[in-house]
């Protein structure tokens, strides 16, 4: 929202983007377009001429004739009604094609647009706030299309016919011509005027809208903590002030708008007397050789001269808005997308005489598949061995949040990570699946260096649970889908009994066919988050991460929910991050993180021999008994 | 509905009554300045009458002026009233939000509330504007258009008759075909933008999950959905312009034709017949502009709807007639409590609470998800009203106390709490705004807040971003027990407020309270067991329902739910270990 002011850095080129994605696949029609509209404005000029020929040709003659004929006239302006109707067919039949062009590329940008960013990394959603990349699909697409299916044509249009109309006033009378020119002068005066002062506060008041929107939003939001803290009246305030702000600039910003209309209307008339005025001047001493029908026409032409000139400039201002807008487009269409360099893929396996060969059918072993560059391949069973050796790693450059970080977890382990928040637990799991790259060491899976793994076989392989539950809008039955899209009905099921969700879910209004809207906003936490481990369960993945997965779930449902998950991941890998100590308790493996250092490591009963920092901790539970 | 929408109108009544005044004057003046070019080419032009050029000039540029001048001031005040008003509408909105109580504000959700105060408004904004300016004069135009046309060539005018009809019925009949597809497109809209949002926010499960493709495909459905229905809708409405064109064209062929005619039998002169022409364009775009209008209205109507809904809402708590101020200490009574989020008997969420809770005990609650722990401390400081039975506290119903005082006194930290953005500092004094920066660092010291606060390089004044997102889970906590305890109140209710606090800090934060402010009554609701096992009573909950209440020693030997919470998190370890 907020970039959403700022001009096109380099409107040339966006432009010219723009127009390649008209021209692309509509280059035809577009053609057919640009035709079209010059037929139409054509046919509106030859309207504004016809009058001359009506008054000259016909009336006047009409006139003095002693027995006036008017068969000439019936057929000129049935000759005038062919060319009026095929201006009308020419306008329907651009106005059509524009809206298939126009929805067209719209259509194409929006999915490209939303398909490159599925592929960009992690990163990218951390350095952009949502409501900025929202409102590249709100916004920037809205202004978008209104400048191809309204500006880009209505310009083409008035260009033609301003260019039109000038030869034919040309045609007509040079020094009338030379007035109306003067006039068009102080036309566009007045529009950079009166229009530049709409558009500055136009522009101040989306600022003052942004202002009031963040703040409405920020409040509304916290709603529930002003009742708690009796804040209302403090908020009355605040908001009032913004309020008067959005108020002002919204006055000052329409009202020039509105006033643009009758200056450009009055304008016209003034223009109109004065050409009567000089016209009749003219006629009257007999210079240039100007007659009464051609003031007549000219007149006519005057309006339709500098009613498009005016329009025009006034849709400069909604092309740079556009333009603006696809440029913010463009460059999130242009982000780097994560770089896959991997090779190795995961396979259905089994085995054949002994050694593990790839097969098509899901035989529950998984192997991976190692191209070498002899053309040999080989396969490794996929058993969830996970190593790190010396791995640094910063979210930035200059900030390293992990130290030499190594640590085993054979197949089959459950390790956890403890530690205070900023420990960088959450860190360690987002290096194994690869949402960031390491800076410095090795990850070796399955003894194959992770970089070597094509990140969505990586990924397909690993199961995680997030501390913060997201779900979609959809049933409880497609949310738990989500893990594995073609999961049969019993198979859902049993993963929610696992996950001890079952219970919950039958009880709400339609069971499993309840919809969920909000991100599950009518869900309690820690239902939420049954319904995520229900979602990793029914993935079946051999390696489960499971960051504070359990977090907002009372002990008890907890304990039982645990007990599920160790059956499901017998001879599986998993990390488990928790606060709880209880939670990891009964871990294979548990490291003590601190400031991004692995600083003791042992089952629980090594560290609480120990007495270290994992007995510090654990005793500090039971400080107070 | 309409009768509470002009309610809003408020100061801005003069402007919006002048606004239209203005518009029909201007209307006038358009309307004229035809007739008087029409005797400037007749009587000048074609009579070589310089003077009557020069005179009749004069009068229009005068005119033309005079109508200016309108037009500017309609412009002026339609500007200001529709600004005004859409302010005004804001305000009355927001402080109706601000008098919800939590059962109205769980009725609409946050982002509803937000859609209405901002979208709309402006879509009511606009309507406004266009109702008091270009829906008065669209009709006042064409009205007067057409008496002039008919006082010019009544005759001619007959053409009027048929075109209108023509163009009304054609428009009509494109707006009610497209509308309903409009609508349409706007719900797929927001379907499209609530893909995005969730994608989004999700992006880490869609990409753990490998589910880029599958998302692709439910954009592309719905993008596809988008472009059917705009693409059918804007086909329609691309035969507005044609429409227009045909009956402009066929008015002034006709006009042409019989004019001619008319003025070669000297019934019409070529200045009338220009004349006739501007009002034809006159006449069929102020038809063209009252369907745009029309359409509009439709459109913003819905926003209206949803706008009275919040103006016409009324808080279901109310500060009694003789309200209490003061609270005498901190001990809590419920007495036969049912409670009920719908007020409904059937669907109860808490049944037959009784308990007593003297002044400055330390009460702990736990219970599993959804055993309504929550709902149980929300009745203390009303912020939901009990269904049946009544909860006292410092021996008076808190239906009696003036509810801003009894907040006051009853502080409490909710589950799903909010810093604002601002500074720390700022923040902490919503719990006391005139706090000094002594007291502040002191509750912060008791909620064990001031390390990490004093470990930041703006220390006090660090700012917070918005929702508290460049502070820690542990530390937003934090932040917002110390904001609670700077009201210094007799009751402080931690709604599952250490979660994300390590069990040392945890820890601390308790003994804080034990030894600073003894007297207060605390109630905590925990997951963890060790937050509350030195509570001085504990309250189980299962299903709505009190099924424990006593001392911790009593509960371990008596209470099998207890028992089983405190295994799990005691010594469940050690059993896993040995089997």
């Amino acid at each position: 929202m907020k970039q959403n002011k700022r001009g096109p850095q380099d409107a040339g080129k966006t432009l010219k983007r723009l127009i390649k994605q008209i021209t692309g696949p509509y280059k035809l029609r577009f053609v057919i377009v640009l035709i079209c509209i010059v037929i139409s404005a054509i046919a509106g000029v030859a309207g504004s001429l016809f009058l001359q020929t009506l008054i000259d040709d016909y009336i006047t003659p009409l006139l003095v004739a002693a027995n006036p004929q008017f068969g000439g006239l019936l057929r000129a302006i049935c000759g005038m009604g062919v060319i009026y109707l095929i201006g009308i067919v020419a306008t329907l039949i651009y106005n059509l094609l524009m809206v298939v062009i126009s929805q067209g590329v719209l259509k194409h940008i929006r999915d490209e647009m939303f398909n490159h960013m599925q592929s960009l990394p992690i990163r990218y959603f951390d350095t952009h706030t949502h409501g900025d990349i929202m409102s590249h699909y709100t916004n920037d697409t809205d202004t978008l299309r209104q400048m191809i299916s309204q500006s880009i044509p209505q310009m083409v249009s008035s260009v033609i016919t301003v260019v039109a109309v000038f030869f034919a006033m040309i045609s007509i009378d040079i020094y009338l011509t030379i007035l109306v020119l003067l006039m068009l002068g102080v036309f566009l005066w007045v529009t950079k005027k009166v229009g530049g002062n709409s558009a500055k506060y136009f522009v101040r008041q989306q600022v003052s809208l942004g202002k009031m929107n963040g703040y409405i939003e920020e409040m509304i939001h916290g709603q529930k903590v002003v009742k708690v803290f009796c804040h209302e009246k403090a908020a009355k305030t605040d908001f009032d002030k913004y309020n008067e702000e959005l108020c002002f600039d919204a006055t000052q910003a329409n009202k020039f708008a509105n006033i643009l209309m009758p200056i450009m209307a009055n304008l016209g008339h003034l223009q109109y007397v004065l050409i009567a005025i000089v016209g009749g001047i003219l006629a009257i001493n007999g210079i240039g050789g100007l007659t009464l029908g051609a003031i007549a026409t000219f007149l006519q032409l005057s309006r339709s001269f500098t009613m498009p000139v005016s329009q025009l400039s006034q849709q400069v201002n909604a092309i740079v808005m556009a333009l603006a807008g696809a440029e913010r487009i463009f460059k999130l269409m242009d982000e780097q997308p994560e770089q896959d360099n991997g090779y190795v893929t995961l396979v259905n396996a089994k085995y054949q005489n002994g050694r593990l060969v790839e097969t098509p059918e899901h035989t529950g072993i998984w192997a991976w598949k190692h191209p070498h560059g002899d053309g040999s391949i080989t396969y490794t069973r996929l058993t969830g061995d996970v190593r790190f050796y010396d791995v640094d790693f910063g979210y930035t450059e200059n900030k390293i949040v992990l130290h030499n970080v190594t640590l085993y977890a054979a197949p089959g382990e459950k390790v956890a990570f403890v530690g205070a928040t900023g420990a960088g637990k959450t860190t360690i799991t987002n290096l194994i699946n690869r949402f960031y790259d390491i800076a410095d060491g090795k990850i070796r899976y399955d003894d194959i260096n992770i970089n070597k793994i094509r990140k969505s076989d990586l990924r397909r392989s690993l199961g995680i649970v997030l501390q913060d539950t997201n779900l979609f809008s959809g049933t409880v039955m497609e949310n738990i889908r989500y893990g594995k899209l073609h999961a049969t009905e019993e198979e859902v099921y049993k993963a929610a009994k696992l996950a001890n969700a079952d219970d919950f879910i039958r009880r709400l209004p339609d069971g499993y066919q309840t919809q969920l809207t909000g991100d599950g906003g009518s869900l309690s936490q820690g239902q939420r988050q049954l319904l995520a481990i229900a979602r990793a369960a029914v993935a079946d993945p051999p390696v489960m991460i499971l960051d504070e997965a359990t977090s907002s779930i009372d002990t008890r449902t907890e304990s039982i929910v645990q007990r599920g998950m160790d059956g499901l991941m017998k001879g599986r890998t998993v990390f488990v991050i928790a606060h709880r100590l209880s939670t990891v308790r009964n871990s294979d493996v548990i490291m003590v993180l601190e400031l991004g250092h692995i600083i003791e490591r042992g089952n629980h009963n090594k560290l609480i021999a120990e007495k270290g920092k994992y007995y510090q901790l654990y005793t500090g539970a039971f400080e107070l008994e | 509905m309409i009768k509470r929408l002009l309610k809003s109108v408020g100061e801005y009544k003069r402007d919006s009554i002048l606004s239209p005044i203005f518009v029909t004057l201007e209307v006038v003046m358009e309307v004229v300045i035809p007739i008087l070019m029409a005797v400037l080419i007749d009587n000048g032009i074609n009579k070589g009458n310089m003077n009557t050029i020069y005179k009749m000039g004069i009068i229009l540029i005068a005119f033309a002026l005079i109508s200016l001048l309108f037009g500017a001031l309609s412009g002026k005040f339609a500007a200001s009233a529709s600004a005004g008003y859409a302010k005004n509408l804001r305000r009355d909105m927001y402080y109706n939000v601000q008098n919800f109580s939590f059962a109205n504000i769980d009725k609409f959700s946050t982002s509803s509330i937000v859609t209405r105060l901002t979208t709309d408004v402006a879509n009511v904004q606009n309507a406004y504007q266009m109702i008091i300016r270009i829906a008065v004069r669209c009709p006042t135009m064409l009205i007067f258009a057409l008496c002039m046309a008919f006082g010019v060539n009544a005759r001619l005018s007959l053409i009027f008759l048929a075109v209108i009809p023509i163009l009304a019925v054609g428009l009509i009949l494109i707006a009610t075909k497209a509308h309903p597809i409009f609508v349409r497109v706007f719900q797929t809209y927001d379907k499209l933008n609530n893909v995005v949002q969730e994608n989004l926010r999700g992006i880490r499960v869609v990409k753990s999950y490998v589910r880029e493709d599958y998302e692709k495909q439910k954009f592309g459905k719905i993008s596809g959905e988008i472009f059917r229905d705009f693409s059918l809708a804007e086909k329609i409405l691309a035969f507005n312009s044609p429409l227009m064109q045909f009956s402009m064209y066929a008015t002034i062929l006709f006009i042409s034709w019989i004019g001619a005619k008319l003025i070669v039998g000297s019934s019409m002169t070529t200045g009338q017949l220009m004349s006739m022409i501007s009002y034809a364009s006159q006449i069929l775009m102020s038809l063209m502009m009252l369907s745009m209008v029309f359409v509009m209205i439709i459109i913003s109507r819905a926003s209206a709807e949803r706008i009275v809904e919040i103006l016409e809402e009324e808080s279901d708590l109310h500060n009694p007639e003789k309200p209490i101020h003061q609270v005498k200490d901190g001990s809590i009574v419920f007495e036969n409590v049912n409670f009920s989020y719908a007020k409904d008997i059937n669907k109860l969420c808490l049944k037959d609470i009784d308990i007593q809770i003297r002044s400055g005990e330390t009460i702990g609650i736990i219970g599993g998800t959804g055993s309504a722990k929550t709902s149980l401390v929300q009745m203390i400081p009303r912020l939901y009203d009990a269904t049946t039975g009544r909860i006292l506290v410092g021996g008076i119903d808190v239906r009696q106390y003036d509810i801003e005082s009894l907040r006051n006194e009853v502080a409490m930290v909710l589950q799903k709490n909010v810093l604002f953005s601002g500074t720390i500092k700022e923040n902490l004094r919503w719990g006391k705004a005139d706090a000094t920066d002594e007291e502040i660092i002191k509750v912060c010291k008791l909620a064990q807040a001031d390390d990490f606060i004093q470990s930041f390089p703006d220390k006090y004044d660090t700012y917070i971003e918005q929702g508290g997102s460049n502070v820690s889970g542990g530390q937003k906590q934090r932040l917002c027990i110390a904001r609670a305890l700077l009201k210094k109140p007799k009751i402080l209710i931690l709604d599952d407020s250490t979660s994300a606090v390590d069990t040392k800090t945890d820890s601390l934060i308790r003994r804080a309270f034990r030894e600073e402010i003894p007297e207060t009554t605390k109630i905590i609701i925990a997951q963890r067991i060790s937050s509350i096992e030195d509570a001085d009573k504990i309250i189980i909950m299962e299903n709505g329902k009190i099924c424990g209440f006593g001392s911790p020693e009593e509960l371990l030997k008596t209470n099998h739910i207890y028992q089983e919470v405190y295994y799990s998190q005691k010594r469940g370890g050690e059993e896993d270990e040995t089997k």
